[in-house]
């Protein structure tokens, strides 16, 4: 384990609320990610875990609480400000573009840095060639890394789920990402996968550099990678600290093993 | 045998992303334009020209139009029509209103306009989708029916509505006959062809696909709908503007509005359908079904009904091709949704394996 | 001011027309989230049948009384939807169960075309009448109030009373029986009803049948207003801006934006039209419908569309 720096606050969820009509979702959520480390966020199901991610993207719109990014505080996020601001995610059900092969899904991972119009990109001369290509080598970069080279061409929605959950992740590193939000990237995948994942995690916070938040149900992996842990249930924080803090709160215990209330 | 692709290694990311990176498919695309522009011109006839070729071409023009709408970014549309329309009418009010005014930028004046009209009625793409947006796009059909029945202005103060143009020259060639007519499509169609092969094949194709998998994803990555929707409205409806404009100068030469009416609309999603959503080869494929099957149709049905001692009456043809168009389109959308394009692809697979069977 | 309200009845009565269409589209749209598109061809091909069968019955049967032969024409008729609906289910439905909306909008376009076609081939495509002996004859009502009346079309109110009557039926039946009670589960969602043991196919052959029932219904008095020919297919594009209105998935609101749809027709082309040429009835319901989506989507009475994530 290579020593890492992690370094000062850069995201920060302050008082966080969400109600879907009478759905408390959320319920006054605060909690900050350093930079460069892996934050995970457990909890039971329906706890509001990717709800709290959602809000985080812009997809969601809190009704109460904000979100400082950078020093910068927004009370709701638009998901292409959020892009551009260096944020990217991976989903629980995967949202790829079944029409299109792998690469062109990762491919729109890019998007944001292309630059020539469409009058250029119909032409495809001079310009619009060369960025293409160039976005193309990054990409196959991205490839190499995840291990995927044998699928390029493929129409992900051929794809097994394991590697469908790759292509994911691709997409999501392909836009260059400061902040990288995992939901579930182990879902449903057996021992031999989600040791493969976990390497991919740890290599994209080592190499890439990106800070991860991610959401996980497997103990084992979160007590493993994780440098700080928050605990969600029934849309209330009620956790937060290292994985061994967090392992022997009394709350959380009794969340997971389930108490009469 | 044929079909292999061994030995082709790509050795530049350029390559690789050719249009046609196989060899082979480069040589097939060599041959058929060859044929397109050499043997074709030669031995056609005149029939062959007005009947099938032409129309074909205008056809191929306005799907590939509504495949990138349709079948690119999935925005539903029955409003082709009235895109074609305006592209027409556009061009004809350019053309005849503006002395000296060359055919080819008229066309694409046309194009323009068609390219505005489709911006303003692409609008509620930005809010509803499927249905509902078929719905505004039947709308625009018909207020553009109304439009040129009724507002004088854009027909010239023709009483009808009906409109015609005569003494069509292109860089002083005359386009009267049916071979030059055939040119000035096989021109225009290739030109665009190509740049919407580009288009679809470069980032904008792929926010455009982005948006028809998945827009809730799309907009997380940083792709904004609003201007993916609307560009592929720009695009689609430039595209069916000129082809439009083609229809009523080159093959219509005089035309009313009830040229491009609904039923147009239907005709052309429905060569989207069948030829394969998604593929400009696809758009292709289905004008020529479209265009082909009534005229085979109308040769294949009386020959036999005789077999069976029946008459069938030109009624009973039309009516024939109403049963087999809607039975192939409940056909292709079970069993095969990418039409033709992907049967077409089927068989090349099969092909790289011949004659081998695995 | 009279003839304003003239104007007005006209234009309620068209609305009640167009309502019986929507009701069609609304009933299949509520049981199994499909929009027909083919409404309009099912309400040619009943027409059609029922115009044929009442002048072929005398020959095949010998029956004479012409009402008879009307009610065993419409016996058949019926008969022969619930044959289509079954089709459509059994040969289309079935084999598109988890595709998107997209996909079952152009699957019921080619339904459209498909039943246009065999519908002409099989009854012929001249224009026939439907006689059931609907009144012709206007009557003058209010004579007291306005001087000469107002002109009121007695077969328009009858066909008001037959479409009044058909929908509270509907209503009933939606609310009150069980199998209504089905068919709202299975609207809501498809793969929750069939997990609790409701027979999806059952139930789609059902509502189709319905939906032909009331196809029949709308066609016969449609072919009787206006003859029975091939432009009654393009009815249900007329009534598609009616749906929108008052909400693809409610009842009440096919009623209300048929009435509204109608008047509006008519009143903005006589009030309107001649400041703009005339004409303005072919998109007056759809540039309205259009307002409406971009303002409220659902119409007057539909549910919320939501999206999820």
């Amino acid at each position: 384990m290579s020593q890492k720096q992690i370094g000062d606050v850069i995201l920060d969820v302050n008082n966080i609320s969400l109600r879907f009509g009478g759905v408390n979702a959320l319920t006054d959520i605060s909690f900050n990610v350093k930079e460069h480390e892996i934050r995970a966020i457990i909890g039971p199901n329906g706890a509001g875990k990717s709800s709290m991610l959602n809000c985080i993207n812009g997809v969601y719109t809190p009704q109460d609480g904000s979100i400082t990014f950078r020093g910068k505080t927004f009370s709701h996020m638009n998901s292409r400000q959020v892009a551009e601001m260096g944020v990217a995610r991976t989903f629980q059900n995967l949202a790829l573009f079944k029409g299109m092969s792998v690469i062109d899904n990762i491919m729109t991972g890019r998007n944001l840095k292309i630059k020539s119009n469409m009058f250029l990109q119909a032409l495809r001369i001079g310009p619009a060639e060369k960025e293409e290509t160039r976005h193309r080598e990054y990409v196959e970069h991205i490839i190499d890394f995840l291990e995927i080279q044998a699928f390029r061409k493929t129409p992900v929605g051929q794809l097994p789920y394991g590697l469908q959950k790759r292509v994911d992740l691709g997409r999501a590193l392909a836009m260059e990402p400061q902040v990288l939000l995992l939901d579930e990237p182990m879902a449903g995948m057996n021992v031999e996968e989600k040791q493969d994942m976990c390497r991919f995690v740890l290599d994209v916070n080592d190499e890439f550099g990106s800070t991860i938040v991610l959401i996980e149900h497997d103990m084992g992996v979160v007590m493993d990678i994780s440098d700080r842990v928050v605990v969600l249930d029934y849309g209330k924080k009620i956790g937060d600290g290292t994985p061994e803090e967090v392992r022997s709160n009394e709350d959380v215990i009794s969340a997971y093993l389930g108490t009469s209330h | 045998m044929f079909y292999r692709e061994n030995g082709q290694f790509k050795t530049t990311y350029r390559a690789d992303q050719q249009i046609f990176p196989i060899t082979q498919d480069r040589i097939a695309i060599a041959l058929i334009l060859a044929v397109a522009f050499l043997a074709v011109p030669m031995l056609a006839s005149d029939y062959l020209f007005r009947a099938i070729l032409i129309p074909f071409l205008i056809f191929s023009l306005a799907a590939i139009g509504v495949n990138i709408l349709v079948g690119y970014c999935g925005q539903i549309s029955l409003g082709s029509g009235a895109f074609m329309a305006v592209g027409a009418y556009g061009a004809y009010n350019f053309f005849v209103r503006i002395p000296g005014m060359p055919l080819i930028p008229s066309l694409i004046l046309g194009g323009l306009c068609a390219t505005f009209f489709g911006i303003l009625f692409g609008l509620p793409s930005l809010r509803v989708k499927g249905l509902y947006l078929a719905v505004a796009t039947l709308a625009a059909q018909f207020f553009a029916d109304w439009m040129f029945l009724r507002i004088k202005w854009f027909t010239n103060d023709s009483p009808s509505g009906s409109v015609s143009v005569s003494n069509l020259q292109v860089f002083g060639l005359e386009v009267e006959t049916p071979l030059s007519k055939y040119f000035l499509c096989l021109g225009i169609l290739v030109v665009i062809g190509l740049l919407a092969k580009n288009l679809v094949r470069g980032a904008i194709g792929r926010e455009w696909m982005a948006i028809r998998d998945m827009d809730v994803a799309a907009a997380v990555i940083g792709i904004r709908p609003m201007y993916a929707k609307l560009s592929a409205f720009a695009v689609s409806s430039f595209i069916i503007g000129v082809a439009g404009a083609l229809w009523g100068f080159v093959y219509l030469g005089a035309w009313e509005p009830a040229a491009f009416s609904v039923d147009q609309s239907f005709r052309l999603l429905f060569m989207v359908i069948i030829g394969g959503m998604g593929s400009i080869m696809g758009s292709f494929f289905g004008a020529a079904f479209i265009v082909v099957l009534p005229i085979a149709l109308n040769q294949a049905l009386p020959l036999l009904g005789s077999l069976f001692g029946l008459e069938i009456s030109t009624a009973g043809i039309s009516h024939a091709e109403l049963i087999i168009f809607g039975a192939l389109i409940v056909w292709f959308l079970i069993v095969e949704p990418h039409g033709l394009a992907k049967l077409w692809s089927i068989g090349k697979q099969k092909l790289r394996l011949w004659p081998f069977p695995h | 001011m009279a003839f304003f309200l003239e104007t007005l009845l006209g234009g309620l009565m068209a609305g009640m027309l167009y309502s019986l269409v929507a009701l069609g589209f609304v009933l299949i749209f509520k049981a199994s989230g499909v929009f027909n598109f083919a409404q309009g061809a099912m309400v040619l091909f009943a027409a059609l049948a029922m115009a044929r069968f009442a002048e072929w019955i005398p020959h095949w049967t010998g029956i004479d009384n012409p009402m008879l032969a009307n009610v065993v024409a419409f016996v058949l008729a019926g008969v022969v939807m619930f044959l289509v609906a079954w089709l459509i289910e059994r040969l289309v439905l079935r084999h598109l169960v988890n595709q998107e909306g997209t996909t079952l909008l152009m699957a019921t376009l080619g339904i459209t075309y498909f039943l246009e076609g065999l519908g002409q081939t099989i009854f012929g495509s001249d224009i026939y009448k439907i006689d059931i002996g609907m009144p012709k004859e206007p009557i003058f009502m209010l004579e007291s109030l306005f001087p000469g009346g107002v002109l009121v079309n007695k077969e328009d109110v009858i066909a008001a009373a037959i479409a009044a009557t058909l929908v509270t039926l509907l209503s009933v039946f939606f609310q009150k029986t069980s199998t209504g009670r089905a068919l709202r589960a299975v609207a809501d969602d498809h793969q929750a009803a069939q997990s609790i043991g409701i027979p999806l196919n059952r139930i789609w052959v059902i509502v189709w049948c319905v939906a032909g029932v009331v196809a029949l219904v709308a066609g016969m008095i449609w072919g009787s207003k206006l003859g029975v020919q091939f432009s009654l297919a393009t009815v249900a594009l007329r009534a598609l801006p009616v749906v929108i209105l008052g909400g693809l998935t409610s009842v009440p609101g096919a009623i209300i934006g048929g009435l509204i749809i109608g008047v509006g027709e008519k009143l903005s082309e006589v009030y309107l039209g001649p400041f703009v040429g005339g004409g303005i009835e072919i998109w007056f319901a759809y540039v309205l419908a259009l307002v409406f989506l971009l303002f409220r989507p659902q119409g007057l009475f539909g549910e919320k569309i939501i999206d999820r994530v």
